[in-house]
């Protein structure tokens, strides 16, 4: 770390005291919680982009399907689904759709029994369409008699950190699937594809309510550690209580960021860091030394996908709520890209210090322009013009606006971030 | 028969205003793509901002008390889009040429543009806060209803004045794009610039000017289409971002760079998304007598939902076969 990146992180510091001072303790705690599992998110992302040079859109798309994977994991179980005939009926859903991927598989290897050019092309298609019939003809009827008698298929019951570690392998086999059709595909065209992919991962787990209960929404969702309520009950004032809670929490959050830092660290400087580096500097010089070039990216983006994950997991679970109508790409995507830019794309230290920071001016943007707005009003009236309509709903628009003016910014005068790379050369070294 | 015109007042019709909003916008995207080099992301805001340009004038013209026979939306659209040119001209002037002057990368350019996106969504909002508006709020869209001229037919064939203004001024738009690309000086510039802009410029083409004239067909395309979304639909603040994949998805898969690809592809992926999305039993009531079973009640290939599936789909098997697009496109 170097001076400039220390003053930062002290300044920093100083802005969420003066934050912890003005907001309270227990928004702070939980201002806390929420941009150190940002800072989760970020450090993927920077693997991903700072380190492999990947354009991933769709982060929204992971962070649902890790906060889907612990809802599934932790929330109590359902009773009267698996009483019923729900799980009968799911699981021909899943032999109809084993039945189908093999047939699709058993038509693109056409060609070993002699079928050829258009006729295998045109079997591959009869093959999808009689998969995808015979998969709607089970499933269809299953969603509608699990709808109608059980509401939703409910949770497994387990410990939510287990939740956390299955939404982080969730986004991994999402990620896996993504980058095998995507990553070929060059920058632009990936970051349209990776768009399309989360928008229909929201599609789905907005509409799946079988699965997810959809636009009703699931809570609350466990806490692996305490809730507020808990300490209650053992006779800590409601305001500690929270305060206590939150801390907990935040404690756990900080072990694994931490640990994952450590390890992301330990690898950007490793061989395999070096070789990633190479490949996103270079890759066609990196693939005639021998390696791997699609492998490698396909690695990478499954590595940050899976910490993508298990931080929308965090997430979830610290809000008690899987509301999948509330991911938005803006507050989802594009925040975090935010955080990554201004960071430092390609220094971890970078992408933690744009994680918070992003994360507290995205956060304080709507009480400071509220402020704003209301001494404006005040002025306006006062001259007679009248005051600013609807102040509240307004200022909460703000944030929007004020993360397009950040990156913008950013662009123009630090273009490589607050805390950019160290890029190490053999000959600036020598002179 | 009545069925067969159900299926065209709900596919065609649809299809075709649907195909023609994809089209003008993915226009847009894939000239800009074409001369520049990089994705623009905020061309979906930049639909949403010149729909909010349509519709305060429409509202400043209804309230001056000028009434023309057609909706007050068109009656705007050309002073619309003059405007929208000259906010696109400001957009690159202010965001996109201080990074190109210092040779950013075309992903920098992207990213400006993420940032563009944001800053136009969020002044949107600020001033028409997160609601719906609605262009007929105050005049009423007049419905045809023609008759067909055969025996035992009931229905008929229905469309709004609205729907067939939009595929008129498509068609004069796309015309207008056609002979200025082919008949006139600076369109042959401009191609000779997509093609190969080292080689335009060493010719004696005026790069700037080829760019200036970019984004002024971009801005104004992308404030007719946005608007004809708006008269479409509604008018929100987040209208861009549904938007903006299929408007990709239809530039890609004609080949970014291609206009005439852009055009096929919107018109694709317009018509793919609402027969996706029809019901296709409906076509089967009139055999209901004939066959000894049941006929199912719902056979729409993808459930309303899952219409966005629809162009990524297409997007994915074209990227597979063809990853240049159906006509060639260009790369970075």
């Amino acid at each position: 770390m170097t001076q400039r990146a220390l003053i930062l992180f002290v300044g920093l510091f100083i802005l969420f005291l003066a934050v912890g001072w003005t907001m309270g303790a227990a928004n702070t705690s939980l201002l806390l919680v929420q941009s150190f599992a940002f800072a989760l998110i970020a450090l993927g992302l920077n693997i991903q982009w700072g380190y492999g040079g990947l354009f991933n859109f769709g982060i929204m798309g992971f962070l649902m399907v890790g906060g889907f994977a612990v809802t599934f994991v932790s929330y109590p179980v359902n009773g009267s689904f698996w009483s019923s005939e729900g799980p009968f009926m799911l699981a021909r859903a899943a032999l109809a759709f084993a039945a189908g991927a093999l047939l699709v598989v058993g038509a693109r290897n056409g060609h070993r029994i002699g079928i050829r050019g258009a006729w295998k092309t045109a079997l591959v298609i009869v093959a999808w369409s009689v998969a995808y019939i015979v998969y709607r003809s089970q499933i269809d009827p299953a969603v509608k008699y699990i709808e109608a008698n059980a509401g939703w298929v409910g949770g497994l019951g387990l410990h939510p950190v287990l939740g956390w570690a299955f939404g982080g392998l969730l986004a991994a086999g999402i990620a896996y699937i993504v980058g095998r059709i995507c990553l070929g595909l060059r920058t632009d065209y990936l970051a349209i594809a990776t768009i399309g992919i989360s928008e229909i991962i929201r599609a789905l787990l907005k509409n799946m309510d079988w699965l997810t209960r959809g636009t009703l929404t699931v809570s609350p969702v466990p806490w692996p550690t305490p809730i507020p309520q808990d300490l209650q009950a053992q006779g800590i004032s409601i305001a500690n209580s929270f305060i206590i809670a939150r801390l907990g929490y935040l404690a756990i959050v900080i072990v694994i960021l931490a640990l994952i830092f450590f390890l992301v660290q330990r690898a950007y400087g490793g061989p395999w860091g070096r070789m990633m580096r190479a490949i996103r500097d270079n890759h066609i010089a990196a693939a005639s030394m021998g390696k791997n070039v699609t492998a490698r990216q396909l690695e990478i983006f499954i590595l940050g996908s899976v910490m993508m994950g298990i931080g929308g997991a965090i997430l979830v679970s610290f809000g008690q709520i899987y509301d999948p109508g509330s991911y938005q790409p803006i507050n989802h995507t594009f925040l975090i890209w935010v955080m990554v830019i201004v960071g430092g794309a390609g220094n971890n230290w970078g992408a933690v210090f744009g994680a918070l920071l992003i994360y507290i001016t995205w956060m304080i943007s709507d009480p400071v322009s509220q402020f704003l707005f209301n001494s404006i009003s005040a002025q306006t009236s006062e001259w007679g013009w009248g005051a600013i309509p609807e102040i509240q709903s307004r200022a909460s628009q703000m944030r929007v606006l004020v993360l397009g003016l950040v990156i913008t910014v950013a662009l123009r005068f630090a273009p490589r971030g607050l805390i950019p790379e160290v890029v190490k050369r053999e000959g600036e070294r020598a002179t | 028969m009545n069925e067969l015109i159900f299926f065209f007042n709900t596919v065609l019709v649809s299809g075709t205003v649907l195909g023609s909003i994809y089209a003008i916008g993915a226009i847009g995207v894939t000239l800009i793509f074409g001369i520049l080099r990089f994705a623009h992301f905020a061309h979906g805001d930049m639909m949403t901002m010149g729909g909010f340009i349509a519709f305060l004038l429409a509202a400043a013209f209804s309230a001056m008390g000028i009434v023309a026979p057609v909706p007050t939306g068109f009656l705007v659209l050309p002073i619309a889009m003059v405007i929208a040119a000259f906010i696109a001209l400001g957009i690159d002037k202010g965001f996109y040429a201080p990074l190109r002057k210092r040779g950013a990368k075309p992903v920098t350019l992207l990213i400006a543009s993420i940032g563009v996106t944001l800053i136009i969504q969020g002044l949107i909002r600020l001033f028409f806060g997160s609601g719906s508006y609605s262009f007929f709020e105050t005049e009423t869209k007049q419905l045809f209803k023609i008759p067909i001229p055969i025996e035992g037919v009931t229905r008929t064939i229905n469309f709004t004045q609205p729907q067939l203004l939009m595929v008129v001024v498509t068609v004069i738009a796309v015309l207008a794009l056609h002979l200025f690309l082919t008949r006139s000086r600076l369109g042959k510039a401009m191609r000779a610039m997509a093609d190969n802009a080292d080689l335009a410029q060493v010719s004696g083409i005026n790069t700037k000017l080829v760019v200036r004239v970019t984004w002024i067909i971009a801005g104004a395309l992308a404030c007719m289409a946005g608007t004809m979304l708006a008269l479409d639909v509604s008018l929100k603040p987040d209208l861009a971002f549904n938007i903006v994949l299929p408007i990709f998805a239809a530039a890609i898969v004609g080949g970014l760079g291609q206009a005439y690809g852009a055009i096929a592809g919107g018109f694709l992926i317009g018509f793919a998304e609402t027969l996706a999305i029809f019901n296709w039993a409906i076509l089967l009531r009139p055999f209901k007598d004939m066959v000894p079973f049941a006929l199912p009640t719902d056979l729409a290939v993808v459930p309303t939902e899952y219409k966005l599936t629809v162009a990524f789909v297409i997007l994915v098997i074209v990227l597979l076969w063809r990853p240049t697009g159906i006509f060639k496109g260009a790369s970075t």
